[in-house]
C-alpha cells in the first residue's frame, strides 16, 4: 500500500534518512524500531508530510505522496506529547479534523460519540486535557486520528508518556483497535519489547536505513547484522571470520560452529542459551567466571573467554565461586550468523 | 527543523512575503534612524529649516573631546546610573527575598504591588515627589512640626531629590529578576545546603547569593541601561548643575538647534552603552 | 526559607518607598488648598479646574488614541516579528533581524527620539512624506518601541506553545492558515492582549521621544504634564493623578475579576 525507495534527508551536515526502502501492507501493524538517532522520527514525519525528503519517492496505492501537502494526505498521526488542543475540550479536539473536512453537525456527533466510545472515554466530553490523567490524554489522541477514518496511522512513541504499568495493557488495547478498524499503524518506538509483542512486522532502523525488516519472531530468531542482534537483546556478539565452512573466533580463543553460510563475519549467542557443561561434556569455549548477579529467577554469569572476549551467560543455580575455570557450551541451533 | 511542507520554493516565497513587511519596518524604525544619526554627527549646523548642511566634518565630535563640558555630562550620568542601580539592587535583594520567602498566595498580590505604579503614570510619581520635596512641601512642613528645623530646607532640585526620583522610578525593575530567580529557586539546594550543617546564613551566601548572582548582574543592567540616557527625573527633581548627558543633548538639540552636535553626543552615549548592552543580552541568552 | 523579621521589615518600607508618593499624591487631590499637598479642608474644586483645563483635556484625549493605535499596530508588527523570529526556523539575516527587534528595548529613550526625528525630517526632504512632525509621526515611533515589547510577549508564549500542536492541526487536515487561526492564535491571543496594555501604557507614559517627534499640533498628555511640572506643581497635577490611579485600579480589578471569573 505504502512505498517509499531511497529516501534521503539530511538536517545541515548531519544525514537523517540514508537511501532508506520500505513498503507497508495495508492492515497491518508495523512497528519500526531504532534508537535516538536512528531516523526513525525523522521517518515518520516524512510520511506525514512535516519534512520534505531531498531524495527518493513515496507513493500511497501508486500514487506520489510527495507533492501533496500533510492537509491533504489519508494518513494521520498520533504525536509522542499527544498534542491534545489544550484551549478546547476532549469533544472539540475530537471534532477539529472532521469540521476541517466539512463534515456536517449530526454525522459529525455520532462518529464522534462512536469513537470515544472505541477508546473507553464516554463521559468525558466536556474535559480539558489539562484535566485527564496520562492514559486519557493518549486515548483522546488516538480518538483524534481514529476519527478520521486513516488508512494509515503513525503513532509516535504512542506508549513513551505512560507509566510502565499502564504500557502493558495499552499495548494490547492498541493492537485490539488496529484489528477493529482495520487501518495500517506505523508505531515507532525504542522498545524492543514493545516492537516484538504488538507488531506483525517490524523493521529495524539503524543510521538512516533499515538494518533488517520481517516478522518479529524471525528477526529476534535471526537477526542479520551486530546492530540488530543487539538491539533485539543477543547479549553476546562474537567476532571472527569463515575458514573452510569453520568459524574461526580469535577473541573466543575457538572454532564456533560450523555449516555457517560463508559471509558469515560474526556470530551472535543469547545468554539464555549458554550452559555451563558438567565434567564429562566437551566444552566449546572455556573461561574464567568473573562475577555473578542473582537476578531473582536465574544468575547472570559475566564469563571471561581464553581469547579475551566476556560471555553473558544466564544461569538456573547458584554459580560456582568467582575465579573458577568454567566450560561453556551451546546448541548448534543457537549460533545467529550475522553478515554486518 | 523548518516546516517541510509542500513544494519548497512556494514555502519559501509565502515566508518571504511575510518576512518583507517585518524587515521593511525593522529597518525604517530602528537600522535606518540609527544609521542618519551617524551621517547627522558629521554635518554642520546651520541656520534654516532643518538646522543644518551635510557633509563630512569632525567638528562635532572635536567639540566633545575638546569641551570637558561633554566628557563631565558623560560621566556624570554614568556615575548617577551606577548609583541609581546600586541603590536599587541594595533595596531590591531584601525585597525579592521577602516576596519570594512571602507563603504563595501572597505572592501574585506582592508582586501586583510592585508593578502597579507603572501604571499610574511616570510623570505623575515625579510630580508627587515635587510636592513632597519642595520648601513649603511636606517632608519641610513635618520637619518643622516635629522642631527639627525651624527654617525650611533645600531638598527639590538637590542631588538627593534626583537619586530618590531615579530609585522611585527604576526600583520594580531590580526587584523582578531577581524575585524570578529566587522562585525559581530549587528549595531541596538549601534543604541539602542546611542538611550538610549550614546555618540560615551560610545557606545565603554559599547557596542563594552565588546562583541569583546572574539575576542581580540582569537587574543591575535593567536599571542602569535606561538610567544612563534618563532626561526627565535630572530635569524636574535634580540641581541645575546636574548635567547629565541626556539632558545635554536636549538642550544641544532643542535650545542651541545644533543637531550634529546632538547626534554625537547620542552616538557616544550608544559606544558607552554598548559593553553593558551586550553583556545583558549575554545573560539574557543564559536565562 | 522563611522571611525573617528583617526582611519583611525591609520588603515593607520598600512598598511604603513606592506607594507613599503615589497616595499621598491621590490624598491631596482632595484638599480645598490652592498650595499642592496642604491640607485645606476635603473639596472637589480641583477636579473641577482639571474638567476645565481644555488644553489637558484635548492632549490627553490624543495621547489615549495615539496609544491605542500605535498598540494596535505594534501587536500587529510585533506578532509578526514573534512569530517570524519562533517559527521560521534559520532563515537568511535572522540574527540582524532579532537584534534589530530586541534593539528599541536597550536603546536610550532619547538616542530613539533624536534618531527617529532625523529619519522624518531625512524622509520629508527626500521624497516629501511625513509632511511635518505631529501625532501621525509619534504614533509610528511609539509603535516601533512598543513592537519590540510585543514580540518579547509573544515569542516566550510561542515558545510554550508546542510547535507540534501546528502540526497535528494540519496533520488533521488544516491548512497552514487555517492551523494559524484555529490553534496558534487562540492560544497567544492572551500574550497579544497583555502586549497591546504593554504598548498602550508604554505610549501613554512616554514623554521623551514624543517630544523630539511632536510638531505644533502634537501635544500629547505626558508633554502637556511636563512643561507644567517644569513651572512647578498645582493641584490639578495631584486632581489628575487621583484620576488615573481610580481608572489604572478600576481596570486592574476588572481583570483580576475576569480571570477568577474563568478560574472557577
Amino acid at each position: 500500500m505504502l512505498k517509499a525507495t531511497g529516501l534521503e534527508k539530511r538536517f545541515g551536515t548531519v544525514p537523517a534518512l540514508v537511501g532508506l526502502d520500505l513498503a507497508i501492507n495495508a492492515g497491518e501493524f508495523f512497528a519500526l524500531l531504532g534508537g535516538s538517532g536512528s531516523g526513525k522520527s525523522t521517518l515518520l514525519r516524512v510520511l506525514a508530510g512535516f519534512e520534505a525528503p531531498d531524495a527518493g519517492t513515496l507513493t500511497l496505492d501508486g500514487q506520489d505522496l510527495l507533492p501533496v501537502p500533510p492537509w491533504a494526505r489519508p494518513i494521520n498521526m498520533m504525536f509522542q506529547s499527544y498534542a491534545l488542543f489544550p484551549h478546547m475540550s476532549v469533544a472539540d479536539n475530537v471534532a477539529y479534523g472532521l469540521k476541517r473536512a466539512g463534515v456536517v453537525t449530526e454525522e459529525r456527533r455520532s462518529r464522534i460519540a462512536a469513537v470515544l466510545d472505541l477508546v473507553g472515554l464516554q463521559g468525558l466530553e466536556a474535559r480539558r486535557p489539562q484535566q485527564l490523567s496520562g492514559g486519557q490524554k493518549q486515548r483522546v489522541a488516538l480518538a483524534r486520528s481514529l476519527v478520521m477514518r486513516p488508512r494509515l496511522l503513525l503513532l509516535d512513541e504512542p506508549m513513551a508518556a505512560l507509566d510502565a504499568g499502564l504500557r502493558e495493557r495499552t499495548g494490547l488495547e492498541l493492537r485490539a483497535l488496529q484489528r477493529k478498524t482495520g487501518a495500517a499503524f506505523i508505531m515507532v518506538t525504542h522498545d524492543q519489547q514493545e516492537a516484538l509483542a504488538l507488531a506483525d512486522r517490524i523493521a529495524v532502523l539503524e543510521a538512516g536505513r533499515v538494518a533488517q525488516i520481517g516478522p518479529p519472531q524471525e528477526v529476534y530468531a535471526r537477526p542479520t547484522t551486530r546492530f540488530v542482534a543487539r538491539f533485539l537483546g543477543a547479549a553476546n556478539v562474537l567476532e571472527g571470520r569463515m575458514r573452510d565452512g569453520v568459524f574461526e573466533s580469535v577473541e573466543a580463543g575457538a572454532d564456533i560452529g560450523s555449516d555457517l553460510p560463508a559471509a558469515t563475519v560474526a556470530v551472535a549467542l543469547r545468554a539464555e542459551h549458554i550452559r555451563l557443561t558438567n565434567t564429562n561434556e566437551a566444552p566449546v569455549v572455556t573461561g574464567i567466571l568473573e562475577d555473578a548477579a542473582f537476578r531473582g529467577d536465574d544468575w547472570l554469569l559475566i564469563i571471561r573467554l581464553k581469547g579475551g572476549a566476556s560471555l553473558r551467560v544466564v544461569h538456573p543455580a547458584p554459580p560456582p565461586t568467582a575465579g573458577s575455570a568454567i566450560g561453556l557450551a551451546w546448541g548448534a541451533a543457537s549460533v545467529m550468523p550475522l553478515f554486518a | 527543523m523548518g516546516g517541510g511542507i509542500g513544494d519548497a520554493a512556494f514555502r519559501l516565497m509565502r515566508r518571504g512575503i511575510l518576512l518583507a513587511p517585518l524587515w521593511v519596518w525593522l529597518f525604517m524604525l530602528v537600522a535606518a534612524p540609527v544609521l542618519i544619526l551617524v551621517v547627522m554627527a558629521f554635518a554642520t549646523p546651520a541656520d534654516g529649516v532643518p538646522p543644518f548642511t551635510l557633509g563630512l566634518r569632525f567638528a562635532a565630535f572635536a567639540m566633545l573631546v575638546e569641551d570637558f563640558y561633554y566628557a563631565e555630562a558623560l560621566l556624570a550620568a554614568l556615575r548617577l546610573a551606577a548609583t541609581t542601580a546600586g541603590l536599587c539592587l541594595l533595596i531590591a535583594y531584601p525585597m525579592a527575598l521577602g516576596m519570594a520567602g512571602a507563603r504563595p498566595p501572597w505572592r501574585l498580590p506582592l508582586l501586583a504591588l510592585l508593578m502597579l505604579p507603572f501604571w499610574t503614570g511616570f510623570l505623575l510619581r515625579i510630580g508627587a515627589w515635587m510636592g513632597l520635596l519642595r520648601d513649603e512641601g511636606l517632608v519641610n512642613h513635618l520637619l518643622r512640626g516635629l522642631g527639627i528645623t525651624d527654617a525650611p530646607l533645600a531638598l527639590l532640585y538637590t542631588q538627593g531629590a534626583m537619586l530618590a526620583g531615579m530609585v522611585h522610578a527604576y526600583l520594580p525593575f531590580a526587584v523582578l529578576p531577581l524575585f524570578t530567580a529566587l522562585i525559581r529557586l530549587d528549595p531541596a539546594l538549601l534543604e541539602a545546603a542546611a542538611d550538610l550543617g549550614a546555618r540560615p546564613g551560610r545557606v545565603f551566601f554559599s547557596v542563594t547569593l552565588p546562583l541569583t548572582l546572574p539575576a542581580a548582574a540582569a537587574g543591575f543592567l535593567l536599571v542602569f541601561i535606561p538610567a544612563a540616557g534618563e532626561f526627565v527625573i535630572p530635569e524636574l527633581l535634580g540641581p541645575p548643575e546636574a548635567q547629565v548627558i541626556g539632558r545635554v543633548l536636549w538642550q544641544e538639540f532643542f535650545q542651541n538647534r545644533d543637531w550634529p552636535l546632538a547626534a554625537a553626543l547620542a552616538l557616544a552615549l550608544l559606544a558607552l552603552l554598548i559593553l553593558p548592552i551586550r553583556w545583558f543580552q549575554r545573560l539574557g541568552a543564559r536565562a | 526559607m522563611k522571611p525573617g523579621g528583617f526582611l519583611r521589615a525591609v520588603m515593607l518600607a520598600g512598598f511604603l518607598f513606592l506607594w507613599l508618593p503615589i497616595l499621598l499624591l491621590v490624598g491631596f487631590a482632595f484638599s480645598a488648598d490652592r498650595i499642592p499637598f496642604q491640607w485645606g479642608g476635603f473639596s472637589l474644586r480641583w477636579f473641577g479646574v482639571l474638567a476645565a483645563n481644555e488644553r489637558l483635556l484635548e492632549a490627553a484625549w490624543l495621547s489615549l488614541r495615539i496609544a491605542a493605535a500605535s498598540a494596535m499596530l505594534a501587536v500587529l508588527m510585533g506578532g509578526g516579528i514573534a512569530f517570524a523570529l519562533a517559527r521560521f526556523g534559520p532563515f537568511r539575516g535572522r540574527a540582524i533581524f532579532g537584534a534589530l527587534a530586541g534593539a528599541p528595548l536597550v536603546l536610550p529613550e532619547v538616542v530613539i527620539g533624536l534618531s527617529l526625528l532625523l529619519l522624518f525630517v531625512a524622509l520629508e526632504g527626500l521624497i516629501g512624506w511625513p509632511a511635518g512632525r505631529g501625532a501621525f509621526t509619534i504614533l509610528l515611533a511609539h509603535a516601533g518601541f512598543g513592537a519590540a515589547y510585543v514580540a518579547v510577549v509573544v515569542q516566550a508564549r510561542l515558545a510554550e506553545a508546542e510547535r507540534s500542536l501546528e502540526e497535528a492541526a494540519m496533520d488533521l487536515g488544516a491548512t497552514p492558515f487555517v492551523a494559524f487561526r484555529t490553534i496558534t492564535l487562540p492560544l497567544i491571543a492572551p500574550a497579544l492582549v497583555a502586549g497591546w496594555l504593554l504598548a498602550f501604557t508604554l505610549s501613554l507614559d512616554d514623554v521623551v521621544i514624543a517630544s523630539f517627534l511632536s510638531g505644533p499640533a502634537g501635544t500629547t498628555l505626558p508633554i502637556a504634564l511636563f512643561s507644567m511640572l517644569r513651572l512647578g506643581l498645582t493641584p490639578e497635577v495631584n486632581a489628575l493623578g487621583a484620576l488615573v490611579v481610580l481608572v489604572a485600579g478600576s481596570m486592574l480589578a476588572l481583570a483580576l475579576w475576569l480571570l477568577g471569573r474563568r478560574r472557577a
